[in-house]
């Protein structure tokens, strides 16, 4: 676990070195007087991704995908564990802005929910591959440990009825007399 | 380097006993490892990243980068396999090897798992064979590895077992709500279902205190240390013996042989890269099925132009795990309490005896249910995704049971270890590839188990079920991998001989699943154990004995 901590700060430095070369995404961040927030993603594929995001696990009363922090779970991974499907992600949202842009004339994160619903259904019978990595790193994000930079506040965790931490051996345990 | 007695290759089930064994008994002990030596500080649970959910890496080793495999499909086509994803077969890499992060289930194989062929015949184009040693010649080592290791749980409940001489050291834990619900349907179908035996301590044993009873446990290093594997039992002892030095961050790139082809020791890179030798009496290798079949494969010479023991083209086939099914049950109450380890009860009443079908497996509830793993537990009728899908986390996270048990698998030659021609590891040394596949037998007593499980779960209540039964179009190997260095009486047809020595070299042993003829209807870390003290037995009355030194 160490050395995947060495691996990330690694991939950062190279990240860091290749933006200064190739600082053309820099410059249009800088241009629209905002600092992009991701890591890997721009801020399209951002807006793009939240939607997509969006309908794989939607709002009710509890939060949305992205409400619950799932883009910082993917867009973190990017830069990590998920450094191999960095392609996959790029061309996968372009592919949903193209279909989103021949289907309905204007990007996929400005449709209505109903729109967006059918757009991530086409989504998934044509870019399946796509979708499925989306789909499961979602559910990950989602429903994993907030460690990983999802499921902020352990908010579904919370939503199935389970104690932050959900370990409770952890909490009945005296190290004198073992489990009660 | 000081020349040794013994080096042992691999520091898990096997590796750790042998080491102990042969140290204990006055030969000097050399222990490699691969991997590192976990500390308290890296058991952190984490649920996306440990042994059994592997979606961001192992926890236990090995590192994606640098360590590929190779499998190849139904079509003849090769693929690359990360050491995270399923198709590698992954077990661990680490002191403890998977007895660090197991479910530490601890099953004794019956009686007739080791009599498969004669029980049964073998079935149409499989490798099903009998055993060259019997559950008897067995039970004393189970009852040695019992009492070493540790094992709660209790077998009172059940003829279904082979005969024992001593009852198990320390008694089940306190049983979980699961159990429960659970107990009362197996005994109204006239099952008889009881407490699972486990390498876990239930009450103190061994100096160290009882399970917490968190269920981040299969897949996870206990943070209190009441888990027991190699790494917390004998190989502290094998270390205080004075006799054994451990090794760890050293992968072994071959074994050494002379002019007169037997063993003169091993090379190995150790943690800096750096090529060593380490001479040694007798080379035992216990890295596991892939990883011993794989360095015996890699150990080329003159005299072995298609590696160590390979003589026959042996090495490396019958590669088998386990075929698990089974089904989830879905119920109008909570059947969830979060105690772990989680799998408290089993039944054996369908290992064996089921007219068609030439074997079948122990059933038991489920380990962990941690959030991700229900993400794809649904009921059938389940929408992948969506509101649907979310609705249905919440409706059934607490209110499900897992029934699951690994199918006998039936072997066969095709399902094999081979080394990759192209692709190379970190160190250079050729990679494990997979070709072949499960027999199809192996599907259909699969497919009944899976009935079966859905039968207890609909007693005990469960108002929808769905199954969990697949068929894999490649090998089955994984944690539970076996079979690849059979062990039989004829050279032309298994690698080693009865005690785990090479049918063509005198002074290397392979000690660990690998020998495995059949891989029974249970996890298999116990069999592995127990084998590594009979072979070490043997392996230290004739070193008393004729010796091994020329």
């Amino acid at each position: 676990m160490r050395s995947s901590r060495k691996d990330g700060l690694l991939t950062r430095r190279q990240f860091v070195a290749a933006g200064a070369l190739g600082s053309a995404a820099i410059a249009a961040g800088c241009h629209r007087g905002q600092r992009n927030a991701w890591l890997f993603l721009t801020e399209e594929q951002a807006r793009t991704l939240q939607a997509i995001c969006d309908q794989i696990i939607p709002a009710d009363e509890f939060p949305s995908a992205a409400q619950a922090g799932v883009l910082s779970y993917i867009d973190g991974q990017l830069m990590r564990h998920y450094r191999r499907h960095r392609d996959a992600y790029r061309s996968g949202l372009e592919a949903a802005q193209t279909l989103s842009r021949r289907r309905f004339g204007q990007e996929l994160a400005a449709l209505t929910p109903a729109q967006q619903f059918d757009l991530v259904s086409a989504l998934e019978l044509q870019e399946g591959h796509f979708f499925a990595l989306v789909r499961n790193h979602t559910m990950e994000g989602y429903y994993g440990s907030p460690r990983h930079g999802g499921n902020r506040d352990a908010v579904s965790w919370r939503m199935l009825g389970l104690g932050e931490p959900p370990v409770l051996g952890r909490a009945q345990y005296d190290l004198r007399k073992g489990a009660s | 380097m000081k020349r040794v007695n013994a080096v042992v290759v691999g520091a898990g089930a096997a590796g750790g006993i042998v080491a102990k064994e042969l140290a204990v008994a006055g030969l000097s002990v050399v222990l490699l490892e691969r991997g590192p030596w976990y500390t308290a500080y890296d058991c952190r649970k984490d649920d996306l990243r440990n042994q059994r959910t592997t979606v961001l890496g192992n926890a236990f080793g090995p590192e994606d980068e640098g360590n590929p495999r190779v499998w190849v499909d139904g079509a003849g086509q090769p693929h690359i396999a990360l050491p995270s994803e399923g198709s590698y077969q992954n077990n661990a890499a680490c002191v403890g090897g998977g007895t660090l992060s197991y479910g530490a289930q601890a099953w004794r194989y019956l009686p007739q798992d080791f009599r498969m062929r004669s029980t049964y015949g073998a079935p149409p184009g499989s490798s099903l064979e009998d055993w060259p040693i019997s559950y008897d010649d067995l039970e004393p080592f189970y009852e040695k590895a019992e009492y070493e290791i540790g094992i709660s749980g209790d077998y009172s409940g059940t003829p279904f077992h082979g005969p024992r001489k001593r009852p198990l050291p320390m008694p089940p834990l306190p049983p979980n709500r699961e159990f429960g619900i659970l107990e009362p349907a197996a005994k109204r179908l006239g099952l008889h279902p009881f407490h699972i035996p486990m390498a876990r301590n239930s009450v103190p044993y061994n100096g160290r205190g009882p399970c917490m009873r968190c269920r981040w446990c299969c897949g996870f290093a206990c943070e209190v240390d009441a888990k027991n594997g190699s790494q917390n039992t004998v190989i502290p002892i094998a270390l205080s013996s004075g006799n054994c030095e451990l090794r760890t961050g050293c992968m072994v790139k071959e074994i050494l042989t002379d002019e007169r082809g037997r063993a003169r020791g091993v090379a190995y890179f150790d943690g800096d890269g750096h090529l060593q030798e380490q001479l040694a009496d007798l080379v035992v290798v216990s890295a596991c099925a892939i990883e011993s079949a794989r360095l015996l494969l890699n150990s080329k010479s003159r005299l072995f132009p298609d590696g160590l023991g390979n003589r026959y083209d042996q090495v490396g086939r019958n590669l088998q795990g386990h075929n698990y099914t089974g089904a989830v049950g879905y119920f109008d109450f909570e059947t969830y309490d979060d105690v772990g380890p989680g799998a408290s009860i089993a039944i054996c009443d369908y290992n064996h005896g089921t007219a068609g079908l030439s074997g079948g497996g122990m059933l038991a509830n489920e380990f962990i249910r941690l959030p991700i793993h229900m993400v794809d537990r649904l009921p059938s009728d389940t929408p992948r995704w969506g509101l649907g899908h979310k609705q249905a986390m919440r409706e059934w996270h607490k209110r499900s049971i897992v029934i699951i048990g690994p199918t006998q698998q039936i072997p066969t030659s095709d399902g094999r270890v081979t080394v990759d021609p192209a692709v190379r590891d970190k160190w250079g040394l050729p990679v494990a590839r997979f070709s072949g596949n499960v027999h199809p037998h192996t599907f259909e007593i699969g497919e009944v188990q899976a009935r079966r499980a859905e039968a207890w779960l609909k007693e005990a209540g469960a108002i929808h079920t769905s199954l969990m039964a697949g068929k894999s179009e490649v090998v089955s190997a994984g944690q539970h991998q076996a079979g690849t260095c059979r062990m039989g009486a004829d050279p032309r047809t298994s690698v080693v001989n009865r005690d785990c020595r090479l049918h063509d070299v005198d002074n290397v042993f392979v000690i660990d699943s690998s020998v495995h003829v059949t891989n029974g209807g249970f996890n298999p870390a116990l069999t592995i154990m127990a084998i590594a003290y009979y072979a070490s037995a043997s392996l230290v009355r004739n070193w008393k004995g004729t010796g091994f030194r020329s």
